[in-house]
Formats: structure tokens, C-alpha cells, sequence
């Protein structure tokens, strides 16, 4: 396949805006071509496929979602075609409709935030009915009992151990901690306010638990960093938990990574951390009435630490279904709004907890939350440590990046949007003052570069040879840049064409990414696992009938 | 000495015990260890009362090729103007996941057993939501248990041992501290391993709910649902005081007057104790995979049960694409029943209308629902004759095993069959 006379936009090989031809032969992106299909794409702009570093797109929470908002559901029907399936869309779409509104908008890699260990094998089941994009899962440790244990003694051998053995039993991709330590006390009712709070029974605090798996992270030499959803999400004034877990990495553990070298990141030694949907942790003030931006100190932060990245969690005004494994957070919400609330908590492991949410431009809190995510992005120096996320469902559905996308690219949009929120917002974040536009190269990185590199996929979000031929194609129009991202001109996936004038053309499967690192489960977890679990080890791990597809990643 | 297999999961109920040990001799379970009674009997009776493929012809059922079977349930389906695919709890996910993909296919109606059991609970819970754990969590913290409008030591014989009455758990250890209730309208086999049995008024749950959560609101309430104020008053205080408390309950909350209200009073009682201490709440689930039908038909559909595809798109509405009530009306004209029975259990009109229609049956044993069938297509047993993931009540995921050969392909196979004739012509 040859695509023609494109404006291609690469920002890891460098190339920003040159016309050029991409061949592409058997899935991968190749040095010359031979005929085949040719795509005309003169006038068109040529990236590479998009990557979601953090959606939450399967597994129990998910589908407890879609199955408590049938209301939803009946706003957003989605017919069968001769190509495609059934399915319902709006706030937390069915799999296939997921599949389907990611390639539309030319996303060719999706990463399923949180599935809860014991819950692996219905996540990849829900995996494997997601057709059109690649995808990998997170895996939640953060209340894990045995990290926990590992922690509160200090051993991290045995740790590490743990981990290696159960990101392979559970076919997962990455650490996933969502308000470490906290989601354990709330099976007894309660949470963790800071860091150093202990967690009961366990006597560790939050603290030891992200500083342990940042260290046992990068002694496995996972692809991914540690993906931390702080403690306190949610809570105004909860800025400081941020910094101040942003702080806890690379310091006072001693050995390479203490400081803020570059250089020692890139070689693959120094403690990385990823905060996630960073706008719902980046709150000034001290209450709901006072509630105000800090996203200038954490910009600060992370513009000087440079080993940790972060997505936005940007809040669009909509409907918004929030889930997240932060089960005292939810109940938090629940009573905030008296909507509806499931609760989900795993034994041995973790929790859940789902309640919908609508954002609105008059709450001055929904203006705020909306200002911060923008703010962060247009404030963090280095597009390479920042990804363009909703947190989906939480923020906003996915497929209304391409209003984000217009946001970053153009203040006359954000001014547009600025002009209907709450007008006691404005002079509480700094994002009316703020002229920077993102450029289409920027925009690429945040969308596509950025995160296939956070995320350690070498063949993923760029077109040099060798890449893995996930190619979106778009008409471009400066005066409609969320139309432009909404539906794409072509999307090539793993060399095939899947959509075309943004229509789904083929249904394609993609593959699920896993790592294999070291660590085996050692006789006495064996013995607790079988005293406290419900079901027999056994059983426990993913078997391999669940990857019908795979690709294993290599670690570091 | 036969081949051993040890950790088995059970297909019978959603307790989906998975330490079955099942000794193989000649292609025959000769002994199981650690099953109940129940889960033993569908190990050791495994190749009784089995299924033949057949077609009605001249009003007899006559023995044919599965080939033939197969074909001819395509027939009837692609003949067919707004059939119904029943059942899917008793089988794997695959195959549920193959059921629905038909449905669509043919435009149909998809409903499972949950339309006639636990249906109310997830209309309930679209309504309010919930707060629910899995087995485990009751096993290493509840120190309440109450039993309400079920009878576990009958209908799921090992619940009590492996999750919530008798188990070493991290910080509650046996029965001793344990608090068990059992709330029902007369004492069953559960009532005796309870430590306090309350006696409601047939037909009164929703009464006895919402005079506890009066009660934990701190208001004062009267005798109510038969129940004397001391003992509503006392049960309110244990729940309000529990570390971690759970409420389990069955039919008898499900399917009595009040239907869904019932349950809706109930989360929202479980809801308001979340304000003092940890309280959850869990369905007991009969057939071992009805809650993954639940989970497969949400994933692909968005919705749990009672889906229509008329449109091109999934539609949901129990009571109009629910099985009883779309037989009991007399509206669609075909139907595939699959890992159900539910001549067994429908009322007699909507069976009625079940004979009356061409209706396909996939079962790997004879069943009513079988005799009164238009074509009959044995298929293997899930879980013992073949693999596949099922979910448990508490919704964790477990690989069900194959322990012996089956002489007929199984349900996965059938469907794919059924689908690739229909797509074919």
C-alpha cells in the first residue's frame, strides 16, 4: 500500500508537516513499496494512530455501568450494518460500538485503566469483543493484601515477586494504584485522608505503598511507569496529596533516580510515576464554595520533575458516567449528588464504585474542574509528559477528544467555551490568560506519540519503519478542528483499511498487549491465597484461551 | 484407577464451588469429592436422560442426523417473523455471546432465566444501584449474615461452609463470630443454622424493609409484617452495629408481591446502613452461569435481559421482550430454547404457546420443554463435557472444565452451525 503526498506529522521521528509517501507491506510500515493500493491523500494530514494511555472501556465496573443506565442507552442507539454490529452508545458504550467510535475518530490503541485481578478473565473476555483497535489492561494493586503485606514488612523481594507473578497470571499490561491504601479501608467504611495515614491492619501508609511499587516497577523493568490515581480524588485543596506523591518518587529511596536527571530516566534506572486524569487531583481551595485551580504548582511540579508524566481527566460539559476502583471517593459522590451509586469490592484485592454524573457549564465546580484539565496541559512545558484523556466515562465519553483536541489548538475555542461557563470561574484559574495554542505536532504527541511512548510500544504512534501500520488520515480544516479529529478521512489498522470517509469499512481484531516479567508465587502466598480467597489458585489465573490474540511486549 | 481432576468447577448453582475433585474411569464420572449432593448427582448422572437430535414430523418427535436437526432449526428460524431465543443459563459464555449474535442476526428477541428469578433485582438496581462484594469479602469480614426469602441450606447446600456461615476468614473465624438471620415466611433447613429467625407476613417484605430503615433513620415504628417493634428494633441495632453486615436474598423477595419494589427497598436500606457502618448486599443466583448471561448480554447489548432486536438495535423492556410475557401474548411465532427448561417452570399459557409455535431445543438431556419441541438438538454438557467461562452470583469469572467427552458437539458448536446456515442461504 501506497499513501501518497500526505502532510505527515511524526513527532518521534521528527517530522513535522512534510509531504511525503508511507508504504506500508504486511501490517508494518516499510521503506519502499511495490504496488498495491494507493491512497491519495494530498491535502489530507497523515499521523500516526492514536493511543489511550487510560480509558475504562471493560470488566465488572464497566458493564455494572452499562447495566445500571438503561436511560442512557435508549439516547444513543446504534443500528447493525452490513459490517458492523449492534450496540448502544452515549456514556458507557457496549464493546463494539467502543471499538468502532475509537476507529472513527482514528485511535488504533486502547488501554483499559483498571481491572480488578480477580475480574481479569471478564475484562479479557470483554477484551476480545472490541474489535478495530489493539488494547492492554492495568492491573490493580494498590489495597492488594499481599503488596500490602510485602510493604508493612519491608521486603521487596518478595514483592517484586508478587507482582511479576501477577501481572502474568492475570495477562495484564501495567501496576495500576488507585488511591493506594484507602480502597482497603473502605471495606471496613472508611479511607485514607494523606500520605501517612496507616492503612488498618496493615500499618502501611499510602506513601510506602506508591514508593514500593515505583521501585519493584522499574526492578522488573515493566515497559509502563507505576499508574498512580492519587489518594483524595475529588476532594478541593487535594493539590498538595498530588505534589506531594509526585515528590515521594525518586527521593529519599536513594540510588540512581533520587534526583532529575533526563538522563537516567531514559536509560530506564530512575522511578517513574504516571499521574492519571491529573485535573481531579489538582484542586486549590478548601471546600466546594472555594474551590479554585492549582494547576499552575502542579505544572510547576511536573515541569521540574522529570520522571513523571500525567493525563488530563479532562471534564467535558455532558453527561459523564463515573466509575473508578476509589469505592470511598464514590460514595463520597453518591451523597454529594443523590444520584444513584453501585459498589463493587473484591476480596483480597480492591474495590469499585460507579455513580452518574452530568457536567455542567453553570456549576461554578464543573467550570473549575473543566478549567484545570486545559490549564495543566497548556501549562507543563514538555508535550512529551502530558496525554489528552477524559478518564472515560468519568470526564466525558472518548469521542469527544476532538472537542478537547480544538481546546489545546485554539483559544478562540476555549474562549467560545469561556463564555458560557460560571462567570464566578474565571478568576480562579489562570486559563483566561493563557495564549498558548497547541500545534498540530504538539497535538500529535499529546494524542499519539506521548503515550505509545509512555506506555513502552515501540511499533506504536509513529510511522517510521518497522511501525505497526496504524495510520489515521484526516482533512484538516483550521476553522473546524473538532470536526477535522470527529471522524476520520482513512484509518489503516495493521495495514488493512478499517475506515474510510468516516465510515467503518472492515471490521478488524486487534491484539492484546501483555509483559512478561519475573516472579513466581512462592509456597507461602500459596498457603494465604488458599486460606483467604475463594476460589482455588488453580483457577485463578487468565488462562490462555482468553488471549486469542496477544503480543507480548518486552520489558526494559 | 481412573484419571483424577482435581479443582473442578461445579455447573450446577451461581455458588460455583471450584474444588470439585471428579474421578474419570471409561469416559464416565465414577466419584466426585467435596461436591453437595445436587452437584454430585449432575457429575455421576451425566449420560442418563440424554437428548437425541430430532424433528417433528406428523406430530411425532422422530430420531434424525444432528445435520438434519441443525438444518431444520435454521429453517424455522429463518421462516420465522419475531422468534425468541430463550434460556442461555445454563451454559457458557461463548455461547451466550453466539445467542446473541443470532438474535441480532435474526432480528429476534433474547431474554434469560434472570426474567423469572432475579429479573426484579437488576430492575431494582437500575433504579438505585447497590452495594455488593464478592464471596470472599463475606467470608474475611461479615459478622452479620442474614438470610432473606432464600433457603441456602436447600437450594445452594455449600454457600453456608465455603462463604458465609462456618468459614476461617482473615478477621471473622466460624460461626461463632457470626451473627446469622434468617427473614422468611417459615422456618426452613436455614432457619437452623440461624442465630435469629424473623417470621414475615406472606406478601409483607416491603413493609418489614422500609420499618427497618425507619427504624435506622431513627424513627420509631410499631409491629409490622407480623413482626414484633422489640424484634425490628433489635434487628436494626445489630445492622446499624455490625463491622460488616450482608443481606442475601432469593425468590422469596424476588417473586412475592412487590416484585422489584421489594428489592428496591432493600438496596436502599443496604444504601442508608453504608452511612453508619459496611453493609452489602448479593443476590443468590440459581443456575451457575445466569449471572453471565447477564454480563454477556450487557456488554454486546447494554442491557441485562428482555432485549429486542427489531429495530436493528437493541431494545429493552421487561414485560414486553420478556419470555413469559411475550408467549403469555401470543406473539412470537418461533422459538430457541437453549440451557433452560422452561416448560418446568412457565405458567401453563405461556408453555401452551411454546407447543403451539415451532419451537428449537438445545439440551444435552430430555427435558419437558424437549417433548413438546418442534426439533431437539442434543448438545454436550457445559462444565462437564465441555470448557467455557462462567460467572458466579458475586460476578467473578471461573473456567468451567471438561472432564469427559461428549458424543454431541457442544452449544458453542451448534450455534455457530445454526448461524453459518443462516447466513449461508
Amino acid at each position: 500500500m501506497l499513501i501518497k503526498n500526505g502532510l505527515v506529522y511524526d513527532p518521534l521521528n521528527g517530522i513535522e508537516g512534510e509531504k511525503m509517501d508511507i508504504f506500508v507491506k504486511d501490517g508494518k510500515i516499510v521503506e519502499s513499496g511495490d504496488g498495491g493500493e494507493t491512497i491519495d491523500a494530498s491535502g489530507f494530514v497523515v499521523l500516526p494512530g492514536g493511543v489511550d494511555i487510560h480509558s475504562h472501556v471493560v470488566g465488572s465496573k464497566v458493564n455494572l455501568g452499562r447495566l445500571m443506565r438503561p436511560e442512557d442507552h435508549r439516547k444513543d442507539p446504534v443500528p447493525k450494518t452490513e459490517i458492523t454490529r449492534s450496540g448502544v452508545g452515549y456514556t458507557v458504550p457496549t464493546t463494539y460500538i467502543t471499538g468502532y467510535r475509537y476507529a472513527l475518530m482514528g485511535y488504533t490503541t486502547v488501554m483499559e485503566a483498571a481491572v480488578p485481578p480477580l475480574g481479569a478473565r471478564h475484562a479479557h473476555e470483554e477484551l476480545n469483543d472490541i474489535p478495530m483497535v489493539d488494547k492492554g489492561a492495568f492491573i490493580l494493586m494498590g489495597s492488594n493484601h499481599f503488596v500490602m503485606k510485602y510493604v508493612a514488612e519491608g521486603d521487596l523481594e518478595k514483592l517484586k515477586n508478587f507482582v511479576g507473578w501477577l501481572l502474568k497470571a492475570t495477562k495484564g499490561y501495567a501496576i495500576k494504584l488507585v488511591n493506594p491504601g484507602g480502597v482497603e479501608n473502605w471495606k471496613w467504611g472508611r479511607n485514607v485522608n494523606s500520605l501517612d495515614d496507616k492503612v488498618e491492619n496493615y500499618g502501611v501508609t499510602p506513601r510506602e505503598i506508591v514508593r514500593s511499587l515505583a521501585k519493584v516497577n522499574e526492578e522488573l523493568g515493566l515497559p509502563h511507569s507505576i499508574h498512580v490515581h492519587c489518594n483524595n480524588l475529588g476532594s478541593p485543596g487535594n493539590s498538595s496529596t498530588l505534589i506531594e506523591t509526585v515528590g515521594s518518587i525518586g527521593a529519599e529511596m536513594g540510588g540512581p533516580g533520587s534526583g532529575e536527571s533526563t538522563n537516567e530516566t531514559l536509560k530506564g534506572t530512575a522511578e517513574r510515576i504516571h499521574i492519571t486524569h491529573i485535573q481531579f487531583n489538582s484542586y486549590g481551595g478548601e471546600d466546594w464554595a472555594t474551590i479554585s485551580s492549582a494547576a499552575e504548582e502542579v505544572a510547576k511540579t511536573l515541569n521540574k520533575k522529570k520522571n513523571a508524566t500525567c493525563d488530563l481527566g479532562q471534564v467535558i460539559f455532558d453527561d459523564a458516567t463515573t466509575m473508578t476502583a476509589d469505592g470511598p471517593w464514590q460514595h463520597k459522590l453518591y451523597k454529594l449528588t443523590g444520584n444513584k451509586w453501585y459498589n463493587s469490592d473484591v476480596e483480597m484485592e480492591v474495590g469499585a464504585g460507579i455513580v452518574p454524573y452530568t457536567f455542567k457549564p453553570k456549576s461554578l465546580v464543573n467550570a473549575v474542574q473543566w478549567m484545570i484539565g486545559l490549564e495543566v496541559a497548556l501549562l507543563v512545558e514538555d508535550p512529551w509528559r502530558v496525554v489528552l484523556t477524559t478518564d472515560h466515562p468519568n470526564g466525558g465519553p472518548f469521542y469527544h477528544y476532538p472537542k478537547v483536541i480544538a481546546w489545546l489548538m485554539s483559544k478562540k475555542a476555549r474562549e467560545e467555551t469561556l463564555g458560557k461557563i460560571h462567570k464566578s470561574a474565571l478568576s480562579r484559574s489562570t486559563l483566561p490568560s493563557i495564549e498558548r495554542e497547541y500545534s498540530l505536532y504538539e497535538m500529535a504527541i499529546v494524542t499519539r506519540a506521548g503515550p505509545a511512548k509512555l506506555l513502552g510500544l515501540k511499533n506504536k504512534g509513529h510511522l517510521g519503519v518497522g511501525a505497526d501500520a496504524d495510520i489515521a488520515i484526516y482533512e484538516f480544516k483550521e476553522n473546524d478542528i473538532e470536526g477535522s479529529f470527529s471522524r476520520a478521512k482513512y484509518v489503516i489498522k495493521d495495514g488493512e483499511v478499517v475506515v474510510k470517509d468516516g465510515r467503518i469499512v472492515k471490521e478488524h481484531w486487534g491484539r492484546t498487549f501483555l509483559v512478561n516479567p519475573k516472579g513466581e508465587l512462592m509456597d507461602e502466598m500459596k498457603e494465604e491465597f488458599s486460606k483467604y480467597y475463594t476460589v482455588s489458585l488453580d483457577n485463578y489465573p487468565v488462562q490462555p484461551e482468553y488471549l486469542p490474540r496477544c503480543e507480548v511486549v518486552p520489558c526494559r | 484407577m481412573g484419571e483424577v481432576y482435581k479443582n473442578v468447577v461445579c455447573p450446577f448453582c451461581g455458588c460455583l464451588c471450584d474444588d470439585l475433585e471428579v474421578v474419570v474411569e471409561n469416559g464416565k464420572v465414577v466419584s466426585t469429592k467435596n461436591a453437595c449432593p445436587i452437584s454430585k448427582t449432575k457429575f455421576l448422572d451425566h449420560s442418563k436422560d440424554r437428548a437425541k437430535p430430532q424433528v417433528r414430523k406428523d406430530g411425532k418427535l422422530i430420531e434424525v442426523s444432528m445435520e438434519e436437526a441443525i438444518n431444520k432449526a435454521a429453517q424455522i428460524l429463518k421462516e420465522s417473523e419475531f422468534p425468541l431465543i430463550y434460556g442461555l443459563s445454563s451454559t457458557e459464555s461463548d455461547a451466550q455471546r453466539l445467542a446473541v449474535e443470532l438474535a441480532e442476526f435474526i432480528g429476534g428477541s433474547i431474554d434469560s432465566t434472570a426474567s423469572t428469578c432475579h429479573g426484579p433485582t437488576i430492575v431494582a438496581a437500575q433504579g438505585c444501584g447497590a452495594v455488593k462484594c464478592t464471596l470472599g469479602e463475606v467470608k474475611n469480614r461479615a459478622d452479620l449474615v442474614i438470610f432473606w426469602g432464600c433457603n441456602p441450606a436447600e437450594a445452594h447446600i455449600r454457600h453456608s461452609v465455603r462463604y458465609s456461615v462456618t468459614p476461617q476468614g482473615m478477621y471473622v473465624r466460624g460461626k461463632k463470630e457470626r451473627f446469622i438471620v434468617h427473614v422468611d415466611v417459615r422456618e426452613t433447613r436455614t432457619s437452623r443454622m440461624a442465630d435469629m429467625f424473623v417470621k414475615v407476613e406472606p406478601g409483607k417484605d416491603y413493609e418489614l424493609l422500609s420499618a427497618l430503615r425507619a427504624v435506622i433513620k431513627g424513627y420509631e415504628v410499631g409491629d409490622v409484617a407480623g413482626v414484633p417493634a422489640e424484634m425490628i428494633k433489635q434487628l436494626a441495632e445489630r445492622m446499624k452495629g455490625c463491622r460488616f453486615g450482608i443481606i442475601f436474598f432469593g425468590m422469596g423477595l424476588t417473586m412475592s408481591s412487590g416484585k422489584h419494589m421489594n428489592i428496591d427497598a432493600a438496596l436502599r436500606l443496604v444504601r442508608d446502613l453504608n452511612d453508619h457502618t459496611k453493609f452489602t448486599i448479593t443476590p443468590m443466583r440459581g443456575h451457575f452461569n445466569v449471572a453471565g448471561a447477564g454480563e454477556v448480554l450487557t456488554w454486546i447489548t447494554g442491557y441485562p435481559f428482555a432485549v429486542n432486536f427489531s429495530r436493528g438495535y437493541p431494545n429493552y423492556n421487561p414485560g414486553e421482550f420478556s419470555a413469559v410475557d411475550l408467549l403469555f401474548r401470543g406473539e412470537c411465532d418461533a422459538a430457541l430454547i437453549l440451557a433452560s427448561d422452561p416448560v418446568a417452570h412457565f405458567p401453563i399459557g405461556a408453555s401452551q404457546h411454546l407447543a403451539k409455535i415451532p419451537t428449537v431445543v438445545i439440551d444435552p438431556k430430555v427435558s419437558l420443554t424437549s417433548l413438546i419441541a418442534e426439533v431437539v438438538i442434543p448438545c454436550a454438557i457445559a462444565g462437564i463435557e465441555s470448557e467455557g467461562t462462567a460467572y458466579r452470583m458475586d460476578g467473578v469469572p471461573l473456567r468451567l472444565r471438561k472432564v469427559v467427552d461428549s458424543p454431541y458437539p457442544t452449544d458453542r458448536e451448534i450455534l455457530e452451525g445454526i448461524l453459518r446456515r443462516m447466513k449461508g442461504c
